[in-house]
């Protein structure tokens, strides 16, 4: 049971309120605030609790999203229904920012009305809500020159246009109601990598999280078809295929998945709902089919004046034709630097020293498979001892990979049936980010 | 939020919502109603509008109607008389052809929350229950709960209960499971809604329909079912079985809990099902939420109390990403010191190394702690890893080292050289009164193997006028007296300027007590000083302890799918001030103590030694016990008998008084063969044994008492342990209900039969008590 649900921006301006049960003191929402600022650091805990008052948080683009509730709540089910609130939000007003939340703050209280009753949670289908919810929303998408480069001369489609940029996805569910909006269907294939690496380079630990999501535009479609690789094998025991097969070690499917095609021909087949929705979870653990794309060769030593030497080898082991975008790799320096200076091997990565990380960031932003950079970095650390190499710690390399899924997990088609009598668009996205990616030197 | 030219708004849109010209184009009107609500979510005061917006109300834009509503429910407990006119409009939109606009009436004004409106609303709420839309029951059914919750101690109308029963067969699967929560709510009282077996059977099979939330509910309410067969009880077990591993953590979390709430006597079904849902919850630790992240390692956390084995294959697992948040890194540093073993536990250092480190300081001080906690059972490779980072010469982690080795050097006496040798030096990196403590108690009890030890605590000395923590100078006065008894001859001179110092000019009373009890104690001679304060300098019992026995399930099973595993990580990560080691074992224990040195109650045992300073933080009942004042056998005989003739005197005043308990504790048979070391048990946690019966007869008997402290008054507790052997034959002396009981289990542990006395009355007490005994019964008893 949920009593009271309030959304607060990260500065503590409360976006929003609603009390479900007529029980809530005045200043729930500074109660909160007052906690969230007296504790050090970004991180106050997940709950929190004052006499008979238990305050449940999750954070999402940057606001809280908190929910009141008493002392026996199962926090499992207040977390995904703030994750799922959440979710909602983004569906309906086409983004999550703390902006897009005041614009369209009627529409969220409109869902709020239809998703909680009471406190209790009545539904959070968005084909269900779809039916109550009247307020149309306010898309708060500022004006950007990229939008017109996909327009060619003339107003023809250009090459461009066959490539859906990032953020055609974001966008409202209901617009197409009287804006007559393209429909179209994303199904998109995103991993996480988490992957330690020892100081010899020996693969320590290498986990994968990957979810199918489908996100879907169209007002009127009945099923979809999505095909997987066909040697996809499941578990420790099972092959299929020969050799070269895609394995996962636990999947487990929405509850609206038909999976009668799946095990023969690894076929799922749904009726999407409006809005976006996660088809299938899968993980596999310790055995990547693939190396793990980066490698590090680290050199540190101390230099005569004192000065802390960091010389740094860094290779993609991608296939040639893939690249990594927006790498950065963060290398913890002894506490005291006080300067950095640099030796990068292309002027459009840069270097910085953060202190209070306590880190060098090296910022890469495009690195293709097959090819390796290096970077020399020279530290001004007072007082540098021997001790202090051990605080040369790990490096912690962030990254995206896409077109590229660690797993080798593919979609090979994307049916919808019946045939769409309007022209519809179907993208097929697949991306690998880094959970974590340490690398110890 | 303040909100500058609040009122200036309020007159303007005043202005602009009576005006004729704003009402008739209904764009315009709906947008100056949307611009009224958007001044009250800013926290403008607007209920000066509530005339305005009642006419507003009546509209056929639903979009406005519903924003209305919302600022009426808002302000209609300011304006009870006001919202009389709404009424009407709600009323007559109940009668609306359209579903929605039906819904939406009825579950406002049940939102209003006017206790004079009620009887206005009951009729609609009828209506609404057999209305032909399943949207307008919904809200009908929730809307008797609040209508109940509005006039507590009214009658329940019993018509409303039976009409609420049989909506549970709505095809509406919410309607259904709405009809769960209202009749939970207006039959609080009797215990909530009564789930019997056709109830239970309906919801089971209707379980499919609901969406993840209804399921959550039934299967919430469904723990208050007591299956009548074992037959039922696994019909009912195989048709959850599907939802055990569901992978929506949520339904996977309720139905664990109500696995646990049935198989309550059977624990070998217990276990399999925790064993059955590590795979889901290991997968919630993968999730993309970091707050879901942090659920699931809590309960699995909790599991692993009962099933210490069950994440062992996938330690891995549980290594730190780089920029999780530090609640999760803590957690799971955690876990990870439960699953060391020889195989793993190179890598897991390894990894705990990375940590210590780490820019957060929490996140380095528990990483060290989790290096001191795997040092009791691997102390080469810890020391080594520890003595490493005292070379970082940064103050944090100095600290934390100095205070883990103190703990550890209580663990394991075996230690003392190599912390010895590591402590050089340290004092000028110390900063924080914590670390210094430490140091300070290091030095004095193993002063002798630290050449420098004089030297340091001179430099302490000098600066003790500057000191402000009570606490480093009460530690210092007890480290310089310890090493003046091993040391005489260095530390004369500067013993003599810091007692002078503390009794002359010291502020601070404790501190001053402590400096004149020194003092009269060296009066009194060397060999009384020695046997004071050379006591114990470790105590390796703690470290046996740590390979602590499994909890049975039922202890944490009720607490599982709550908010209390999550809490509990947030009080102990506050917990960051420790006390010496051995403060613990000669202050007055206290239970909260007690049971995290036993680690039984909780799910991460601390390092062993926490801390009697702890517990003001901690929210559990402070009971203290206490061995003072001491009783003398023949006055324990004496209140033994008095209290026992009470109950026969049927005195009514003066058996209030007093409490009698009897209770059943399971130990192994081996304990009454060796009765010192039961004695040296309860003596640990301030229990005083008075008498045995020799070992191996029967009956078989032990007398003891303590004193609790804390809790309103102090009371003074007396107790028996008896065990009567195979052959029951009590003499007639005792009364019936003493007659003890036993059972030799296959397992060969017996029941022992604790009889307590306490005056005064304290029942809460001896509830702490008990479990304490227990604990220490157990502990024993699975050695």
């Amino acid at each position: 049971m949920i009593r009271q649900f309030f959304i607060l921006s990260s500065k503590g301006d409360p976006l929003l309120f609603k009390d479900f049960r007529g029980e809530a003191g005045d200043d729930v929402v500074n109660v909160f605030y007052r906690r969230v600022t007296a504790l050090p650091g970004d991180q106050p805990p997940v709950v929190m609790a004052l006499r008979d008052l238990h305050f449940l948080h999750v954070r999402q683009a940057g606001l809280y999203w908190v929910a009141t509730t008493t002392a026996d709540a199962s926090p499992f089910t207040v977390i995904e229904f703030l994750n799922r609130l959440a979710a909602l939000v983004k569906d309906y007003c086409g983004g999550l920012s703390e902006k897009s939340v005041q614009m369209n703050f009627a529409l969220i209280y409109e869902l709020l009305d239809e998703v909680l009753d009471y406190g209790y949670i009545q539904t959070t289908s968005s084909d269900m809500l779809r039916n109550f919810l009247q307020s149309e929303a306010v898309s708060s998408r500022p004006f950007s020159l990229f939008d017109l480069s996909n327009v060619g001369l003339f107003g023809a489609d250009t090459q461009q246009s066959k490539v859906a940029p990032s953020s055609a996805a974001a966008r409202p569910i209901q617009a197409g109601r009287e804006q007559g909006g393209r429909s179209e269907i994303f199904v998109d294939v995103v991993e996480r990598m988490s992957v330690v690496v020892g100081s010899n380079g020996v693969l320590m630990k290498a986990d994968v999280e990957g979810e199918i999501r489908v996100k879907c535009f169209m007002p009127s479609c009945s099923e979809i078809r999505i095909g997987l690789n066909e040697e996809l094998s499941i578990g420790k025991s099972q092959l299929r295929g020969y050799g070269a097969a895609v394995r996962v070690d636990r999947c487990s499917f929405h509850q609206g998945v038909r999976l009668d095609e799946f095990d023969s021909h690894r076929i799922l087949r749904l009726c999407p709902s409006q809005g976006e929705q996660t088809v299938m979870q899968y993980q596999l653990t310790d055995d990547l089919p693939t190396a793990p794309p980066f490698r590090l060769f680290p050199t540190v030593e101390r230099d005569g004046t004192g000065r802390l030497i960091l010389f740094l080898k860094l290779r993609c082991d991608l296939p040639p034709k893939s690249s990594a975008v927006n790498v950065c790799a963060s290398v913890p320096v002894p506490k005291g630097a006080v300067s950095l200076s640099q030796e990068l091997s292309s002027p459009d990565q840069s270097a910085e020293l953060q202190l209070q990380n306590r880190a060098v960031a090296w910022q890469i932003p495009r690195l293709a498979g097959g090819t390796q950079l290096s970077a020399l970095f020279k530290l001004d650390v007072p007082g540098l001892s021997s001790a202090s190499m051990l605080e040369v710690g790990p490096v912690g390399l962030s990254f995206e990979l896409p077109k590229f899924t660690a797993t080798g997990l593919q979609i090979r088609f994307l049916r919808l049936s019946p045939v769409q009598p309007a022209p519809s668009q179907r993208w097929v996205r697949y991306v690998t980010h880094s959970d974590s990616y340490s690398i110890r030197i | 939020m303040p909100y500058l030219g609040g009122e200036e708004t309020v007159r303007e849109l005043k202005r602009a919502l009576s005006n004729p010209n704003v009402q008739s184009e209904p764009l315009r009107y709906r947008n100056t109603v949307l611009r009224v609500v958007r001044a009250m979510s800013q926290g403008v005061n607007v209920s000066g509008l509530f005339s305005e917006m009642v006419k507003a109300c009546a509209t056929v834009d639903v979009v406005q109607k519903k924003l209305v509503y919302m600022f009426l429910c808002s302000y209609a407990s300011l304006n009870p008389e006001l919202s009389l006119l709404v009424i009407n409009t709600l009323r007559k939109d109940c009668q609306d052809p359209n579903p929605m606009v039906r819904s939406l009436a009825l579950r406002n004004m049940s939102n209003l929350r006017l206790p004079s409106l009620v009887e206005y609303v009951e009729q609609p709420l009828t209506a609404g229950l057999r209305d032909r839309a399943a949207c307008v029951r919904r809200v009908a059914v929730l809307g008797w709960a609040k209508l109940y919750n509005l006039q507590p101690g009214s009658d329940i109308d019993a018509a409303v209960v039976n009409e609420l029963y049989s909506l549970l067969r709505d095809p509406d699967p919410v309607v259904m499971v709405n009809c769960l929560r209202a009749l939970d709510e207006i039959l609080k009282e009797e215990g909530g809604v009564v789930i019997n077996k056709p109830i239970t059977h309906h919801l089971l099979n209707r379980m499919k329909e609901c969406d993840v939330w209804g399921q959550c509910e039934v299967l919430r309410v469904l723990q208050r079912y007591r299956p009548q067969s074992d037959d039922e009880l696994f019909d009912i077990l195989s048709l959850l079985d599907a939802s055990l591993v569901s992978s929506n953590p949520p339904v996977m979390a309720a139905t664990l809990s109500l696995f646990l709430s049935l198989c309550a006597d059977l624990p070998a079904v217990s276990q399999a099902a925790l064993e059955r849902v590590s795979a889901p919850l290991l997968a919630a630790c993968g999730s993309g939420s970091r707050e879901m992240r942090f659920t699931a390692l809590c309960h699995i956390q909790l599991l692993m109390r009962s099933v210490p084995g069950l994440m062992g294959p996938h330690f891995k697992r549980f290594f730190c990403g780089y920029a999780e948040p530090a609640y999760i890194k803590q957690r799971k540093m955690q876990i990870m010191v439960e699953l060391v073993n020889d195989e793993n536990v190179s890598m897991l250092l390894d990894e705990l190394k990375g940590y210590c480190t780490d820019v957060n300081t929490d996140t380095a001080q528990a990483a060290i702690t989790a290096i001191g906690r795997i040092g009791c059972s691997y102390s080469d490779r810890c020391l080594e890893i520890l003595t490493g980072l005292l070379g970082l010469k940064q103050d944090h982690i100095t600290s934390a080292v100095v205070q883990t080795m103190r703990d550890l050097v209580w663990v394991c006496p075996q230690c003392s050289d190599t912390v010895c040798s590591a402590l050089e030096g340290c004092e000028e990196t110390l900063q924080d009164s914590q670390g210094r403590q430490a140091l300070l108690w290091l030095l004095g009890v193993y002063g002798e193997g630290v050449s420098s030890a004089p030297y340091t605590l001179e430099v302490f000395i000098d600066g003790v006028k500057s000191e402000v923590s009570s606490g480093v100078k009460m530690e210092l006065l007890t480290a310089i007296v310890r090493l003046f008894l091993t040391r005489p001859a260095e530390t004369q001179d500067m013993l003599g300027r810091l007692l002078h110092y503390c009794i002359e000019e010291e502020t601070d009373m404790c501190v001053r007590d402590l400096a004149l009890l020194y003092y009269h104690l060296l009066k009194c001679g060397i060999e009384e000083t020695r046997n004071v304060l050379q006591g114990r300098r470790s105590d390796p019992s703690l470290g046996v302890l740590i390979g602590r026995p499994a909890d049975p399930i039922n202890q944490w099973a009720c607490s599982f799918n709550t908010l209390e595993p999550l809490k509990k990580g947030a009080t102990e990560t506050q917990t960051a001030s420790r006390g010496s080691p051995e403060h613990e074992a000669s202050k007055p224990k206290t239970v909260v103590d007690l049971s995290e040195t036993l680690g039984c109650s909780h799910v991460h045992a601390d390092p062993p030694d926490q801390h009697s300073d702890s517990t003001a933080e901690l929210p559990a009942t402070p009971l203290t016990l206490s061995l003072s004042p001491t009783i003398s056998p023949e006055e324990f005989e004496r209140m033994w008998l008095q209290c026992h003739s009470l109950p026969s005197e049927q005195d009514a005043e003066e058996s209030k008084d007093f409490l009698q308990t009897e209770k059943e504790i399971r130990c192994s048979a081996m304990l009454q063969r060796s009765p010192q070391i039961l004695q040296a048990a309860m003596q640990l946690v301030n229990i005083q044994t008075l008498a045995f019966t020799p070992p191996c007869t029967l009956p078989w008997r032990v007398f003891f008492y303590t004193h609790t402290a804390g809790t309103p008054a102090s009371s003074l507790i007396l107790g028996e342990l008896l065990y009567a052997g195979e052959a029951d034959h009590q003499p007639a002396a005792k009364k019936d209900d003493e007659e003890a009981e036993r059972k030799v289990d296959e397992d060969g542990q017996v029941e022992v039969k604790v009889t307590l006395k306490q005056q005064p009355k304290d029942e809460k007490a001896v509830g702490a008590f008990l479990s304490v005994l227990g604990t220490v019964l157990h502990t024993l008893s699975t050695e």
